[in-house]
């Protein structure tokens, strides 16, 4: 398997705190990673620093084998990476099949003026990029509600459209921001298989943020543990539930 | 190419169309009446033009007026300035005839537009650094800015402005043609581009900055284009606005102008054509339609700003909220009203 994504010694500082510091993460193609810690441990802003939202103070982060620190969050989006937020972050007023066409009009060639004067190839392509989203929102069992607006749909369906608008991008990476926060656990299992699903039918390679350890330890094959920003542990789920620096950093036991 | 012509043919037809009626219009109805509706439509059309920045992208812009401003200023200033100097050489740029009117209303147009769109391009570039509160404040700065820059400048009159700017379009024959066309122009675009997928990555923008750009959305791109395009059609207006009414002056541009538009964009339910085009009608004719109330002068702006405010109450999300209102809603409405008397015939 081919190294997909590979951060060198990446530090991030707001002012004196090093959210994140020389982190070294290392994601092969079509792995399932978690990445786990306590509150404030810094694993969205690793999300953040590999989508863009921030650049690194300083290390690289390699994807697909290119320096890609400093682009702007549109730009990885484009190459590839795509991301769900921690704190839901639709688009409210729009409906759900509106939400996924605003990621995948990435894909689409035509410009304003072609949308301006409906030209039949943009007429065309529009049908064309409705159509992939209508597959994809069957795909996620939320085709029923394509036409219901983003914010009148229950939690735990907007967690699952959250999924969808990042998989619109096409990306071959995705990065989960805690997708099983605040459902049930009738919910989390069907999000557990969901996750699994999608890897396999799309080919993609997922990082996944989770606090709830049945999710992570059920579906992740390879776990890092942050905390205070930097990586404590890393290996198989087994091992890291063993692990007493895991286990001190959970606990708060231990800290020398 | 066969959508080309299909597009020129329902072009030439809307534009013929026009044409009729503002002839039919200018030697049918009193001239009061006909001032009015041309007021009512430049302000339509610079209510559509504002909900492309407010309503479709969210950026909060209260400074519209200085580009309808640098509109009717440059435009004029072709006609009244540098119109006579180029005339010298170039025999059809003289006015007074349809021809030399139509062409001189033309170049006027595009270089008021364009003075209007490069003005927009540089207060939006800031705009992407700025949001909410500090957006409003800068753009209400920039209006002030422009009116006291031309209240300054002497070429354009300073203070008493531009008096006698020929009516171009013979004699006004053809104002409502010029008018709503634009409204017509600016709705259309507005229209196709929300039917598009472009489109919902301007919604997407105002809905979610943080997440549109995690997306893969150009948002930088997309709050400057709204900027430029909705600048670019203010300033036709201005255009429009300076050569039907032949006098302008920096007062008639103030802050009072700016925060109208606004209102009229706001209350439409941002985002909505329609809506936009209803309350540019509204709130220009509703002043005008208060005059009976003659003796009470003083009371005309407390009966609009009650109305205002009784508006807001009840309807927050503005005449139509998001949505449109279309041939469409017609038809529903005409199968519902159907519906309900043969239910009661029952
Ligand atoms: N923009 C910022 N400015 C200043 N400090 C920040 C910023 N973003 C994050 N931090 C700080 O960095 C640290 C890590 O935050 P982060 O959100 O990455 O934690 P987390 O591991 O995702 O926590 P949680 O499990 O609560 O989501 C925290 O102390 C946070 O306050
Ligand atoms: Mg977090």
């Amino acid at each position: 398997m081919s190294e997909l994504l590979v951060t060198r010694a990446v530090s991030r500082y707001f002012g004196g705190l090093a959210a994140v510091s020389n982190l070294n993460l290392t994601v092969r193609s079509g792995e399932l990673v978690g990445l786990i810690g306590p509150n404030g441990a810094g694993k969205t802003t690793v999300f953040n620093l590999l989508t863009g939202v921030y650049t690194p103070t300083s290390g690289d982060v390699m994807f697909e084998g290119k320096r890609v620190n400093g682009l702007r969050p549109y730009k990885m989006a484009r190459i590839g990476i795509a991301r769900t937020f921690q704190n839901i972050r639709l688009f409210r007023a729009l409906t759900v099949l509106q939400n996924v066409q605003v990621a995948a009009a990435l894909r689409a060639r035509q410009g304003f003026w072609s949308a301006v004067l409906r030209t039949p190839r943009q007429v065309h392509d529009d049908a064309a990029i409705r159509a992939q989203c209508m597959e994809l929102l069957d795909r996620l069992d939320l085709a029923p509600y394509a036409d219901t607006r983003a914010d009148a749909l229950a939690y735990g369906v907007q967690r699952r459209l959250e999924i969808a608008r990042a998989l619109a991008t096409h990306p071959s990476l995705l990065l989960l921001d805690e997708p099983a926060a605040g459902l049930n656990p009738n919910e989390k299992s069907e999000l557990m298989s969901l996750v699994e699903r999608l890897r396999d039918e799309f080919s993609l390679t997922v990082l996944l943020i989770e606090h709830d350890m049945r999710v992570v330890m059920g579906i992740c094959e390879r776990i890092y543990v942050l905390d205070y920003g930097e990586i404590i542990a890393e290996g198989a789920p087994d091992a890291i539930a063993e692990d007493p620096k895991v286990i001190a950093a959970y606990l708060g036991t231990e800290e020398a | 190419m066969l959508w080309l012509l299909s597009r020129a043919l329902g072009a030439a037809a809307v534009l013929f169309g026009l044409g009729a009626m503002s002839v039919w219009l200018t030697h049918n109805v009193e001239t009061y009446y006909y001032l009015v509706l041309i007021q009512c439509g430049i302000a339509a059309t610079l209510a559509v033009s504002l909900n492309l920045i407010n309503g479709i992208t969210g950026q909060f812009s209260i400074g519209h007026a200085g580009f309808y401003a640098v509109g009717a200023y440059v435009g004029a200033a072709w006609t009244m300035l540098w119109r006579p100097i180029f005339a010298k050489e170039l025999p059809w740029l003289e006015i007074g005839s349809l021809p030399g009117d139509v062409a001189n209303l033309i170049i006027a147009l595009a270089l008021g537009s364009l003075a209007a769109a490069i003005t927009g391009l540089i207060v939006g570039t800031p705009s992407l650094r700025l949001r909410g509160d500090y957006l409003a404040i800068l753009t209400l700065g920039f209006g002030e800015v422009i009116r006291v820059t031309l209240l300054n400048i002497d070429a354009v009159g300073g203070a008493r402005g531009l008096a006698g700017i020929p009516t171009l379009a013979s004699t006004g024959d053809l104002a409502a043609f010029w008018v709503f066309g634009l409204l017509i122009a600016v709705s259309l675009l507005t229209r196709n581009l929300m039917q598009s997928t472009r489109g919902l990555t301007w919604l997407a923008v105002r809905e979610d900055e943080v997440a549109s750009d995690a997306m893969g959305v150009d948002t930088t791109r997309v709050k400057v284009t709204a900027f430029v395009v909705g600048s670019t059609f203010a300033g036709a207006s201005g255009v429009l606005y300076a050569h039907f009414f032949t006098g302008i002056s920096q007062d008639i541009f103030g802050m009072d102008v700016s925060i109208m538009i606004t209102t009229m964009v706001v209350l439409a339910g941002t985002g909505s054509v329609t809506g936009a085009i209803i309350a540019g009608f509204a709130l220009t004719a509703m002043p005008e339609a208060l005059r009976f109330l003659k003796d009470f002068k003083e009371y005309r702006m407390v009966v609009f700003s009650l109305a205002l405010i009784i508006m807001m109450l009840t309807r927050p999300q503005g005449i139509l909220g998001h949505a449109e209102v279309g041939f469409g809603s017609f038809v529903r409405l005409y199968q519902r009203l159907r519906l309900g008397v043969r239910r009661s015939a029952r």
